[in-house]
């Protein structure tokens, strides 16, 4: 079968010798056969805690938030530590499909769908929090511009809260619509795999008519391409617009101009650690070692790295200007939160966030799948406490020492937080019950350039060919060529 | 406006998408009107050697993207303005800077949900929607090139199909009828 060269350099990310027909096979077959006891037994359990969660959430409803800590000194807790938690978690899914597309990253196809799943239910879980917050949730619509007979009275399009209402709304509509049009080709797969007649049904109505035509696929690449360029401005817009909550304030510790790059970083980080903790999993019990591979995990562990140094710069760039600035309230909220009553959230931050992902600078370590599982929960935790630290500690001491408290949450929260953890992996298991965990489209269209069977040399052995060679021949020019296997 | 009406295909299936795009290529230069091509995922070159051409759904695109940048920015405009201006302790009512996050958030948005709208419009996708299909295994590991056939096809023309069929490659060859409703205006135009 002819195919255009491929550079030895590269990692094959589709391993197994793998055929179209196999990759199909592989990846609709979990799809099709009934539940595994394993599966029923995990969404059985989460589902349990899901609802939980949403009895407590009715509880707080019915009581009013007055059931949290808060008190008149720190108005935000967990719920919106929660939140921003949340939605940091949700950057992922749109960065690997939308920026990565952009970037030509090929390796992006064999986590991309499942990223994007869990981006959508974590921006979910994110948007729970501030509705609840409110209070009064029957009011929610207030946040919306809607003509009305209070003047009409408008939202105020002054207010960063009122963009974060519009930066989240969008990111999820759009990231929605991204991940359900790159899902219904392979939709369109198992409907015509599917031999059960309610199945066949299903996935008919699900997968929209598709054929897979010339045409289609012509509209299909274009339509994704724009809605990546669409997308890519706006996953670096939504963690932006939500550290504009705190940076347009003047609290001191929120009120810094470095907030929107080191938010976007974090979000980053904390989106691929969720993706990892997940999809280590996954790959294990849905045998999807070919499709992601250790190189998925080191490029994965790459990205971590980096973000991970970025976040660490901007803590210690904050530490450096509450000290350069002068201002004593900035100094001063600084030195709280390194050795305030709560510098253990501070030192929790800076172990799981800053020293945790310097390991990964250590191919060995990158490429380990149960180290960097336990990094991935490290890095979880610690960008939970980023967001603690950052809200609580810079509230919890204000300018009347007199109102300075010890905030504490009750059961109400932590119970509605852990209650959002069961609601996320409840919809996740069953997404990777009803829809294929890997674009099988977008994996068979890099199979010519990234399958293994496609790369017959590792690189190590090539440069040693080349290099006897030369030294036999003395030309390296003459030799560094590219090899066609047929014509 | 019910313009479906019956066809016959007759169409080979084919293993690999570098075969399939030669045998286009080949029916293309035999003079053959090829119906269509249907293939499991985007097969690059597909399109310009089919001859199809290029997709307007960006330009669409633009458009919606900046019916939502006009709709976002006169809107903010107007509320500040004229229909329910407030003194913030004297600072302009029109201040621009503040409405750029909720513009570009609305761009975004007319932008993405317009163009997944057409797209989903003109593809003929939309839940129900049940195509005849071919062969189920084009949407798995085939690659199908299928050829119109009715009552006006000779049968030379119908030995030539298969012919070039047979020649380039097809694994399989066989004819069946599907329903089809012909492109709109709209249609052709995207």
């Amino acid at each position: 079968m002819g195919h255009a060269f491929v550079s030895p350099i590269r990692e094959p990310l589709i391993t197994g010798r793998k055929t179209y027909k196999q990759i199909t096979d592989d990846i609709c077959g979990p799809v099709e056969g009934p539940p595994t006891k394993a599966w029923l037994a995990a969404i059985s359990f989460t589902a349990v805690v899901a609802l939980i969660g949403f009895a407590t959430i009715g509880y707080s409803i019915l009581y009013g938030i007055g059931t949290y800590g808060l008190d008149r000194t720190v108005g935000w807790g967990w719920d919106i530590t929660n939140f921003v938690w949340w939605v940091g978690i949700g950057h992922a899914g749109t960065l690997i499909s939308a920026i990565l597309l952009l970037f030509r990253q090929k390796w992006r196809t064999g986590v991309n769908r499942s990223a994007e799943a869990m981006t959508i239910f974590a921006v979910m879980c994110a948007g729970m929090f501030p509705l609840i917050h409110m209070g009064r949730i029957w009011l929610m619509f207030f946040v919306f511009p809607y003509p009305n007979s209070r003047g009409p009275l408008w939202v105020n399009f002054n207010s960063p809260l009122l963009w974060d209402v519009f930066a989240i709304s969008t990111y999820f509509t759009v990231s929605l619509l991204f991940w359900y049009v790159g899902l219904i080709p392979d939709l369109a797969t198992v409907r015509d795999r599917v031999t059960g007649k309610w199945q066949k049904k299903l996935y008919g109505i699900f997968s929209f008519g598709w054929r897979g035509s010339a045409k289609e696929w012509q509209r299909f690449e274009s339509l994704s391409l724009i809605l990546a360029g669409l997308a890519a401005p706006l996953v670096l817009s939504v963690h932006t617009i939500v550290s504009f909550d705190f940076a347009t304030s003047v609290i001191p510790g929120w009120h810094t101009t470095i907030f929107p790059p080191y938010f976007v970083a974090g979000a980053i980080f904390s989106g691929f650690a969720m993706v990892l903790t997940l999809m280590l999993v996954a790959r294990k019990l849905l045998k999807l070692e070919d499709y992601i591979t250790i190189a998925h995990i080191e490029s994965m562990n790459k990205v971590i790295v980096l973000t991970g140094s970025i976040v660490g710069v901007a803590y210690i760039t904050e530490l450096f200007m509450s000290w350069y600035s002068g201002s004593p309230y900035e100094g001063y909220a600084f030195r709280n939160r390194v050795s305030g009553p709560y510098w253990w959230a501070y030192w929790t931050m800076m172990t799981c966030n800053v020293i945790s992902p310097q390991f990964f600078w250590v191919q060995s370590l990158r490429r380990n799948v149960i180290f960097t599982f336990i990094l991935s929960i490290f890095i979880n935790i610690g960008m939970w406490f980023e967001r603690f630290v950052i809200i609580v500690i810079s509230l919890h001491r204000d300018m009347l020492p007199s109102a300075w408290s010890y905030y504490v949450p009750t059961w109400v929260e932590v119970t509605i937080f852990i209650g959002t953890l069961g609601f996320f992996m409840t919809c996740f298991l069953l997404f990777v019950k009803v829809a294929p965990v890997v674009a099988v489209a977008e994996v068979k269209s890099i199979l010519k350039t990234s399958g293994d069977q496609y790369i017959t040399k590792s690189s190590e052995q090539v440069e040693a060919e080349i290099n006897q060679l030369a030294q036999s021949t003395g030309h390296y020019e003459s030799l560094i060529k590219p090899q066609y296997d047929d014509e | 406006m019910n313009s479906k009406h019956s066809k016959r295909i007759l169409y080979g299936l084919y293993e690999d998408e570098e075969i399939l795009l030669k045998a286009v290529k080949n029916a293309r230069a035999e003079g053959l009107k090829i119906w269509n091509c249907l293939t499991p995922f985007p097969v690059h070159g597909l399109d310009q050697a089919l001859g199809l051409k290029d997709t307007r759904l960006h330009t669409a695109g633009f458009v919606f993207g900046a019916t939502g940048t006009i709709t976002a920015l006169t809107f903010m405009s107007w509320v500040n303005t004229v229909s329910y201006p407030i003194n913030f302790g004297g600072k302009p009512n029109l201040s621009l800077p503040a409405f750029i996050p909720v513009t570009f958030e609305l761009t975004v948005l007319f932008a993405s949900v317009g163009m997944v709208l057409l797209y989903l419009f003109i593809n003929r996708l939309a839940p129900g929607t049940e195509p005849d299909i071919l062969d189920p295994r084009t949407t798995s590991h085939l690659f199908l090139m299928g050829f119109e056939i009715d009552d006006s096809t000779s049968q030379s023309q119908i030995n030539d199909v298969r012919r070039v069929l047979q020649e380039t490659g097809a694994v399989e060859i066989a004819e069946k009828n599907i329903e089809e409703e012909e492109d709109g205006a709209i249609r052709q135009i995207f």
